[in-house]
């Protein structure tokens, strides 16, 4: 009876949450479009995002590139089909492996980061600070934000798609001796953009995820330095549930492109 | 202090303020005006909502119910544009100094500058106002320092100037000497006497320390229960026997 109260009690706040989301989500739809645009403070954001998240994602994607194909390799090849390693290596990364894990990688880095910085800036009064001197902290903190993180998300995914790639490629290479321009002639064959474009609009939702969700978690931080590191932590957690409902609706979108 | 001559009419007038949070009456009709060039020193307990009133007054919460004007103009009434406006002739500075952390001591500075576009139009070059602005509280050589490089002296004065830099006719301090040792609570009082003296600005001064209270105060009234609960000089209250009020000076 307790535990089923705990369930019951844990999933309403989370229902609550997503409502409360919800309203902060409108929020940004309606100041995106007003002025004045926080161009600077936009590529500021960027920047920082790349700049965090860039080698991480670059590390971990070479090395499930390489983990992938080392551990397919077996059974591949027990059934004669090495050769078609470039093709299942590529579709799986560039359709879901690639997407998840960068957005996943993101939400712990950049999610936490969003959080945990907006957060102390709103229990320092720093955000009150910026409201009397002229400037809508929304603008010019959450919208930035979010922007970036949708844009530059597509972005790093692309980029670990390749180095995963590349990383599937050198132990094809080592174990195969199949040549560079062989295994991604065998790549572009086997990739379309059916398999690019929904990837990447995924991966846009991704990033829009992993920003609003921050920010909201920051925005709304409760005084106290207790409250920051709630703030990052319950961004983290958060976004990456999020993650995995947008991705499973993604497949039910693409599924009904397919069939068409 | 010297008396203080009550010639002119308020510039600031709240009138029955209520502010609750859900079931925490904060102000119950709270009531003070302050006159032009006039220090008033509001206290109470911690807790007593004295910040969620200086908020109130500069537009960052909103009351439930009661009127507050500054300068003349009924703030709930104000479009964005004005109460903007109206914030550059107001100054605030934060209870905890509320740097940006992510910027330099000059970035700090150059925001409300670069930011208040309808007062000041577009500067091109600033250094001579950050200049004067850190002059003013004895810190120009950090002008290119991290607030995490600096005291927590330093950061009040640092907070101080980017208040000052607007020039503004009022400015609230909230609590300006918590957190800091009595040596550096002292210097703080005597940069903002010093200060109030050469602009002539009009403040409110927020605080529960005694010292700051009697070294600055021309009038003071003290929040108790979210009413105005006694207003006079330092001298008139002190000598009150009402439990609640020798409560403070302990
Ligand atoms: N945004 C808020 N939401 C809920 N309660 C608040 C909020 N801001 C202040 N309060 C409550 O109002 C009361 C007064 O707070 P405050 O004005 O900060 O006190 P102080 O006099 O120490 O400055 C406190 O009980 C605080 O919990
Ligand atoms: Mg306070």
């Amino acid at each position: 009876m307790e535990t089923i109260l705990k369930i019951i009690r844990i999933f309403k706040s989370f229902l609550l949450d997503i409502g409360e989301l919800s309203l902060f989500a409108g929020r940004f739809f309606k100041e995106v479009l007003k002025r004045p645009f926080e161009f600077k403070e936009f590529i500021r954001q960027c920047y920082n995002m790349g700049n965090r998240s860039l080698l991480l994602v670059a590390v971990t994607g070479f090395i499930i590139g390489l983990v992938f194909t080392l551990q397919s390799r077996p059974t591949l090849q027990e059934f004669g089909a090495v050769s078609w390693m470039p093709a299942m290596v590529s579709i799986s990364i560039i359709r879901e492996i690639g997407p998840i894990i960068t957005a996943l990688i993101c939400a712990g880095r950049i999610g936490s980061g969003i959080g945990a910085e907006l957060g102390s800036m709103k229990v320092t009064e720093q955000i009150d600070a910026m409201e009397v001197s002229g400037t809508n902290p929304f603008k010019y903190l959450v919208v930035t934000r979010i922007l970036a993180t949708t844009f530059m998300l597509p972005i790093l995914v692309l980029l670990g798609d390749a180095i995963a790639l590349y990383g599937s490629y050198l132990v094809e290479n080592t174990k195969g001796n199949i040549s560079f321009l062989l295994y991604f002639n065998k790549v572009a064959e086997a990739l379309e953009f059916g398999d690019l474009i929904p990837a990447t609009i995924k991966s846009f939702f991704f990033g829009f995820a992993i920003g609003l969700v921050g920010c909201f978690k920051g925005y709304n931080c409760k005084k106290g330095t207790a409250g920051v590191g709630l703030a990052a932590n319950s961004a983290v957690v958060f976004t990456s549930m999020l993650l995995f409902i947008i991705d499973f609706i993604a497949v039910f979108v693409t599924d009904i492109f397919y069939d068409l | 202090m010297e008396t203080f001559q009550y010639n002119t009419e308020s510039i600031i007038e709240i009138k029955n303020l209520k502010k609750s949070y859900g079931e925490n009456h904060v102000l119950n009709g709270f009531n003070m005006n302050l006159v032009e060039g006039e220090n008033l020193v509001i206290m109470g307990k911690s807790g007593s909502g004295k910040s969620v009133m200086i908020k109130c007054l500069i537009g960052l919460e909103d009351p439930d119910s009661g009127t507050i004007c500054v300068m003349g103009k009924d703030i709930s009434q104000l479009k964005h544009d004005e109460l903007d406006e109206l914030r550059t002739e107001v100054g605030f500075l934060f209870q905890g100094s509320a740097l940006y952390d992510s910027m330099t001591v000059r970035e700090n500075l150059e925001f409300p500058l670069r930011r208040h576009t309808k007062k000041f139009g577009v500067i091109k070059d600033t250094t001579p106002l950050v200049m004067e602005a850190l002059e003013n509280v004895g810190l120009a050589n950090t002008i290119n320092l991290m607030p995490e490089e600096l005291s927590g002296g330093m950061k009040r004065r640092i907070a101080l100037a980017r208040t000052l830099i607007l020039q503004p006719k009022i400015i609230l301090y909230d609590e300006p000497t918590t957190g800091l040792d009595p040596i550096t609570a002292k210097e703080i009082i005597l940069l903002m006497i010093s200060i109030q003296k050469k602009y002539n600005t009009s403040s409110i001064i927020i605080t529960h320390d005694v010292d700051c209270a009697r070294a600055i105060s021309n009038r003071m009234i003290l929040l108790v229960d979210g009413i105005n609960y006694v207003e006079g000089t330092f001298e008139e209250i002190i000598a009150l026997n009402d439990p609640k009020i020798q409560a403070f000076f302990k």
